[in-house]
């Protein structure tokens, strides 16, 4: 930590300022590749087990591409509109950033409620994480997503008290990145989950 | 539930270990009353972010948990030495090797190993402390309610029984019924969390917080080990993550991943456990590579020899340890294809290991050696560990691998890769830094005996393994009969179990006797040191180094030694410190997490709810938390310094 600490860079982006902050930015993605080893593992078993599907239904029976297509649309909007928050910060707008974090949460939000309801929906027809290992390993993967779309929900909404009380500082600069860094990243699970669950099960 | 079963009950040894735990636990609280020491306790051990009391923790942990793991060896070893013993029953001894295993490798090899990074690496690259101190001090917590967790199955609910790698089915609620193995999910999975978190600090810690000057080609060797074990954690980490999140839905909530009916898969838990499994024994090697690279050329006087190939091996073996889990289970039918590929692959790791012992035996080559404990150790570790690789190359050959397979073969192979490449370098390091940790350093006649008995011990007990398992003794079996001729082998292994024992007990008393009688290290460079740790105070002022030292080679305090006084230290040089502040939080947050898993455990689900709440709320509480640190004045500084000197 030492004098390095505060050594402050005039010259870079708000959220890079301080060593600290950079040291914080690196480390979180790192943290973001030992996320992927994660997901990677949770992939890998779900592609060993989808069509091990006992006595219960397949994924061709079960997904249905409406409801998936729009939480899809929902949570890609979402990336962009964090992305804009991003450049409203980079441009040194308070407001516009507040906004479109705004934005970005409902978002995330009105995903969320789509992914429950579709959930809901499977459980109404019997398939539960307990019928097949199909399922035991679809509702893990999707739902250690969604539970990472949770989280993520409740730290944006944190952080936009931060800059309601605070404002722009270095801290709060780098914490709004640093919250973007993982919503962009759940995006790019979800682009994966799209394909390799939804999309392959509608085809296998 | 009733109170019975959530008691174990039923075994002598288990009142005795309760009896005995009471009394601890009335002990530490007088002591700490009667002293007055609870403030002490908190204030400086508790609440504290600095590196080097946080290492000392782990290592205090380490300690104990290798008591605890030691015992639970050699009741095993009492059990084995005569046929048809009935000191254990098949209960309590599958319970007891379950224990022995996850407790050696996660409760005592990592958090020993995980002690002296934090210890010796923010000092060898002359850092003030690690890039997340905050998390650090988590990290640590989390590992040690984690550890609390898991020892305490042994009297409330019952210990795991389904050994240390916990394969399906046996490890399912339908073959292993009571809490034993939530305890073995849930409390893997909590230290677990505080090791990623330790693989993320010191990556950031190495990379971005090295003193100038100190290139990645121009670090010592055992933080360039250290550095690719921490890569080696954050992607095998995750997988143990989730492997163990899917064994706790399995048995919490009936989900079907690894069960016997509706589409499970048992053999996929071998596959993730060993896809974790495999790398983290190169997690606690590589970094026991680097002390002995340490050690040896401390002591053998001379810069190590072919530190490039060194490095090379190292990224190397992390390399190849991704992909040669199977080699665990080549019985279990992959086909010759697969089987013949991690065979190759398995003998393939033996390539940058046979370069990295030729690279300590080259720098003994005309080296000015010193014997002392550090180095013995050293020094044993070559030929041992040699051994335990030779054998593991059998092992590698998929086809032979069908004799040896759970034999007591491949128990005395991981022993002699395990024991005298990781045991070994854990007390190697633990004689070379306790200096540099407690201000005085470890008896040396105490310290050879201890070398001594440990050393013969491990190969009186051991050797003969290899010969019990090629007479087809395999492991596990809680018994065996007369006639099969193993009984002198068995009684042979179990006297060298007893000779380890007493040598842990001088240890121990070694322990205390120096810090009693023990020689103080008043030039914080006891063993003409050649990295930076030397080149400050022992044990080291809070905040390591007064100034930043500037690196110019490898070996960046003994070229200092050469050109001058080592690492000079100018008064109107100095400057305010910046240092971390303090925090409770880690500690209590980590309860939270025991309860939480205690509560997941006896599917108390109300207790964990509201402890998971508790955990929540410490993470808010840190985010709404702008704590900046402190400064420690240009005064202070003086003030420490010269108090330090005057002791010169």
């Amino acid at each position: 930590m030492a004098e390095a600490a505060h050594r402050y860079d005039e010259t870079m982006p708000l959220e890079y300022r301080t060593e600290e902050s950079r040291l914080n930015i690196l480390g979180f993605w790192i943290f973001l590749g030992a996320e992927v080893a994660l997901f990677a593992t949770l992939f890998a078993t779900y592609l060993v087990l989808f069509q091990r599907t006992g006595s219960g239904p397949t994924a061709k029976d079960l997904f249905e591409v409406k409801d998936v297509l729009i939480e899809t649309l929902l949570l890609l909007t979402s990336s962009f509109t964090c992305g804009l928050a991003i450049f409203e910060m980079r441009r040194n707008r308070l407001s516009g950033l507040l906004t479109w974090l705004l934005v970005t949460l409902l978002l995330g939000a009105g995903f969320i409620t789509f992914e429950i309801r579709e959930f809901i929906h499977y459980v109404h027809e019997g398939a539960t994480m307990q019928t097949s290992a199909f399922l035991s390993s679809f509702f893990v993967l999707v739902g250690t997503h969604g539970a990472h779309v949770s989280l993520g929900i409740g730290w944006m909404i944190l952080i936009i008290i931060q800059l309601l009380q605070r404002g722009f500082t270095p801290r709060t600069a780098r914490k709004v990145f640093i919250v973007s860094l993982y919503w962009h990243f759940l995006d790019v699970v979800w682009i994966f989950i799209f394909t390799l669950v939804y999309l392959t099960g509608m085809v296998i | 539930m009733k109170w019975s079963e959530f008691f174990v009950t039923g075994e002598p040894l288990i009142y005795a270990a309760d009896v005995a735990i009471v009394l601890t636990i009335i002990g530490i609280v007088f002591v700490l009353t009667y002293f007055k020491k609870w403030k002490w306790l908190w204030d400086e051990w508790l609440t504290t972010v600095d590196h080097k009391k946080i290492g000392i923790m782990y290592i205090i942990c380490a300690v104990l948990m290798l008591f605890r793991g030691g015992v639970d060896a050699l009741l095993m070893r009492a059990q084995l030495t005569a046929p048809n013993m009935k000191f254990l029953d098949a209960q309590h001894y599958n319970e007891i090797f379950t224990t022995h295993g996850t407790i050696m490798i996660l409760f005592m090899a990592m958090p020993f190993i995980i002690g002296l990074m934090n210890v010796v690496v923010p000092l060898q690259i002359g850092a003030r402390d690690v890039a997340y101190p905050y998390l650090n001090a988590l990290s640590f917590w989390l590992f040690f309610f984690g550890a609390m967790l898991f020892n305490i199955s042994f009297v409330i609910g019952g210990s795991p029984d389904a050994g240390w790698t916990a394969y399906f089915p046996l490890a399912s609620n339908e073959f292993s019924p009571g809490v034993g193995n939530n305890y073995y999910a849930v409390a893997l999975q909590i230290s677990g969390i505080g090791t990623l978190m330790t693989g993320i600090n010191f990556l950031v810690t190495i990379l971005k917080m090295r003193a100038p000057g100190m290139t990645l080609m121009r670090m010592p060797m055992f933080t360039w080990t250290v550095l690719i074990t921490c890569v080696i954690i954050i992607f095998a980490f995750p997988v143990l993550t989730v492997a163990l999140a899917l064994m706790t839905f399995d048995r919490l909530f009936d989900t079907q991943f690894f069960t016997m009916a509706n589409g499970g898969m048992s053999m996929l838990w071998a596959n993730l456990f060993w896809i974790w499994g495999h790398p983290e024994v190169y997690i606690v090697i590589l970094p026991s590579f680097g002390i002995f690279s340490e050690i040896v050329s401390t002591f053998a006087r001379k810069r190590l020899f072919g530190y490039k190939a060194m490095v090379g091996s190292i990224v190397g073996i992390a390399f190849l340890s991704f992909i040669v889990w199977v080699h665990h289970f080549f019985t279990m039918g992959a086909g010759p294809a697969v089987n013949s590929f991690f065979s190759i692959t398995t003998m393939a790791i033996a390539i940058p290991t046979g370069v990295k012992v030729f690279n300590w035996l080259f720098t003994l080559r005309k080296g000015k050696i010193r014997f002392t404990t550090a180095m013995l150790w050293a020094l044993a570790f070559i030929p041992n560990f040699v051994i335990g690789g030779v054998t593991g190359v059998m092992l590698a050959m998929a086809a032979a691998d069908y004799q040896y397979h759970n034999s007591y073969f491949l128990i005395a192979h991981f022993h002699y890769v395990l024991i005298a490449g990781t045991v070994f370098a854990c007390f190697a390091g633990l004689h070379y830094w306790y200096p540099k940790m407690f201000g005085h350093l470890l008896n040396e006649r105490l310290g050879k005996w201890t070398f001594w008995l440990f050393m013969i011990g491990f190969n009186v007990c051991f050797f003969p393994m290899y010969f019990l398992g090629l007479m087809g003794m395999t492991r596990r079996m809680y018994t065996y009969s007369a006639g099969l001729g193993w009984t002198p082998l068995n009684v042979v292994a179990t006297i060298g179990a007893a000779l380890m024992g007493i040598g842990f007990i001088v240890l121990c008393y070694n322990i205390y006797y120096s810090a009693r009688y023990g020689e103080r290290d008043m030039t914080g460079d006891p063993w003409d040191g050649r990295t930076l740790e030397w080149a400050t105070a022992s044990p080291p002022a809070h905040y390591n180094f007064p100034i930043t030292p500037e690196v110019t080679d490898l070996d960046a305090y003994w070229v200092m030694k050469k050109n001058g006084n080592g690492l000079e230290v100018k008064e109107e040089q100095l400057k305010p410190i910046h240092m971390p502040s303090n925090s409770g939080r880690p500690f209590l947050i980590s309860i939270a997490f025991f309860f939480a898993g205690f509560g997941l455990v006896f599917k108390w689900f109300t207790l964990a709810i509201i402890a998971a709440i508790f955990i929540i709320l410490g993470l808010i509480l840190r985010s709404f938390d702008d704590d900046d640190g402190y400064y420690i004045s240009v005064d202070e500084i003086k003030r420490t310094e010269r108090l330090a000197r005057k002791g010169a």
